[in-house]
């Protein structure tokens, strides 16, 4: 469907990079407004030029120094996503096999039931994960949000895993089966090199959405000390509270967002691929 | 052998629905029967049966008849108001922006590696600091969105966009599309790469207008697909919380159901109130579900 460059008329063009362009802008422009802030302090704060006249870093230094605990968060959040990451792969790997390679009844039904558990709203069960956070002693540790975060990241993951499990060419499990492999060994031996960019492509989205939820992390953690990055940043405030302290919040959303921005821009492709399996192919 | 493999199949899922069962329908349930209650966060042991009250009872969610202006006025009847005109415009929105956006990354040009990762930014920012990020860009007194309107004499004076209760909600959507728009692109760009070539050249051999071909051929061959992700953005903005929490606090011209539920249940204490509007959530979430898939003929596995 692609059109050639060449049988484009001029104006056509014109209209092309002109709507490039304004993309561009529009999708980079925020951000890039976000972190010339952050380096801006006192009054240049309220001069809205772009480029800071005296940049400076305190905005970045008082993060750390200040009576919230932002290093902390940070740790806590990296604790709760790779946690989580790790979980969720590990149970998904071997339920796509299972839901990918097997033939069994059922199976639509489960499916089906997956993917409504990934659709569902967290707050349904809020009262009640409360409730279980709480008999588990997990409440107010940044830990115990991995079991929320788990379940919810699972459905997806394993749909999206099952999407790839299936596209594997039939004739290696065969030949793996001829040489007397176990399921377990098929699994980590022989599909896992074939398997790595897809369990990258859902690693990663399921490391984004446990390092961007706030509804759960909101509700089970009151100590500021477990706390994550995105409740962290939401409860940042000045020393009064007519006072908002801009840069420290911009300079704290710059260091939340790069990582997540670098991995999404070296990783794109993967990331996409893993995006769209999920919903077109499904 | 197949025997075994069934066997091995049951045994592999098992993990995963044994967590599932404990760690999503358990509490599930649980929410469920706490909506018959009362109970008080602070004390979740103690809590008394009290049947249908939080539903049907004089401080009950519908048919209360302390609602002087109604239904749709009170406060659970704002947020269901809310989080539907909310989740309508920006799915709508979002879906021909995206459609646009897919349009245009499937054309062939220089520079359309750099447009397609820069589509990703907006993707790539966590809910939380977008939200944070816009507050400061449509701040009333110092923020550049003013600014500029001003500068470029479209607006006469400053406008409070996320406090004024005529503008906050189309801030909230204008940030949800602004957030969520690649999602949909990206999805929609998939399909339409799917597309069979010769289609195409055969419409330009034989002259047929450009618009005609997306209108006749390209709509529906992508139609499956690109219903599929009205649907997943549709269930995501109806659960929509974070984004109204940060950006405008709450209030009451933008909360939204989730936003009821986590002020009733978190701030005020109500678990079994706060339960039973989860509920009610949860039932009319499934309920719109179910309509958008009957209405648009989409089946969603296989």
């Amino acid at each position: 469907m692609a059109t050639g460059p060449s049988s484009r008329p001029l104006w056509g063009s014109a209209l092309l990079y002109a709507a490039a362009a304004l993309v561009v802008f529009v999708s980079v422009g925020p951000f890039l407004y976000m972190v010339a802030t952050s380096f801006k302090t006192g009054s240049a704060l309220f001069d809205s030029s772009f480029w800071p006249k005296n940049p400076s870093t305190n905005n970045y230094t008082a993060l750390f120094e200040g009576a919230q605990p932002f290093g902390r968060h940070l740790l806590n959040s990296m604790m709760v996503a790779t946690l989580t990451v790790s979980c969720a792969l590990v149970m998904a790997v071997t339920a796509a096999y299972a839901l990918g390679r097997i033939r069994f009844k059922g199976k639509g039904l489960l499916m089906l039931t997956i993917l409504g558990v990934s659709m569902f709203p967290q707050v349904a069960v809020l009262s009640g994960m409360f409730e279980l956070i709480q008999a588990l002693g997990l409440f107010n540790r940044a830990i115990g949000l991995v079991v929320p975060y788990t379940i919810f990241t699972l459905p997806f993951t394993v749909w999206i895993l099952t999407t790839f499990m299936r596209e594997l060419p039939n004739e290696l499990e065969e030949a793996a089966i001829m040489d007397g492999c176990g399921p377990l060994r098929i699994i980590f031996q022989v599909f896992m090199p074939l398997l790595w960019p897809a369990l990258v492509s859902t690693g990663l989205l399921a490391f984004i959405g446990a390092w961007n939820e706030f509804l759960f992390a909101l509700t089970f953690i009151v100590e500021d000390d477990q706390r994550t990055v995105p409740v962290g940043i939401s409860l940042i405030s000045g020393a009064t509270a007519f006072e908002v302290p801009w840069g420290t919040i911009m300079a704290a959303s710059v260091i939340v967002t790069l990582p997540l921005l670098l991995l999404v821009l070296v990783f794109q492709k993967k990331i996409v691929s893993g995006l769209t399996a999920g919903a077109v192919k499904g | 052998m197949n025997n075994n493999r069934v066997r091995t199949a049951w045994l592999f899922l098992a993990p995963m629905l044994l967590l599932m069962a404990v760690v999503a329908v358990w509490p599930l349930l649980r929410s469920v029967w706490f909506g018959f209650t009362e109970t008080n966060v602070n004390n979740m042991q103690a809590s008394r049966f009290i049947g249908l009250e939080n539903y049907f009872g004089p401080y009950g969610l519908f048919f209360n008849p302390n609602y002087a202006d109604g239904f749709w006025q009170s406060d659970w009847g704002t947020a269901i108001r809310n989080t539907f005109q909310f989740a309508f415009v920006s799915v709508v929105l979002e879906t021909l922006a995206g459609l646009g956006l897919a349009l245009l990354l499937n054309q062939e040009f220089k520079g359309r590696t750099l447009v397609r990762t820069a589509v990703l930014v907006p993707w790539a920012i966590p809910t939380i600091v977008s939200a944070k990020m816009w507050a400061w860009l449509l701040h009333d007194q110092f923020g550049l969105v003013n600014q500029l309107l001003l500068d470029a004499g479209l607006i006469s004076q400053k406008i409070a966009w996320t406090a004024d209760a005529s503008t906050a909600m189309w801030s909230v959507v204008a940030v949800d599309v602004w957030k969520t728009t690649p999602f949909m692109a990206l999805l929609i760009l998939a399909a339409l790469q799917t597309l069979p070539r010769d289609c195409y050249e055969a419409a330009k051999v034989d002259g047929v207008h450009p618009l005609r071909v997306f209108w006749k051929v390209t709509l529906p061959l992508i139609r499956q697909p690109l219903l599929v992700a009205c649907v997943f953005r549709l269930l995501d903005a109806l659960r929509v919380f974070d984004l109204i929490y940060v950006l405008t606090s709450n209030d009451s011209s933008t909360i939204s159901m989730s936003g009821l539920v986590m002020r009733e249940m978190v701030d005020a204490g109500n678990v079994g109130f706060g339960s039973a509007a989860s509920t009610s959530l949860f039932l009319i979430i499934m309920l719109t579900a179910v309509v958008f898939l009957r209405a648009t003929r989409v089946k969603l596995a296989e």
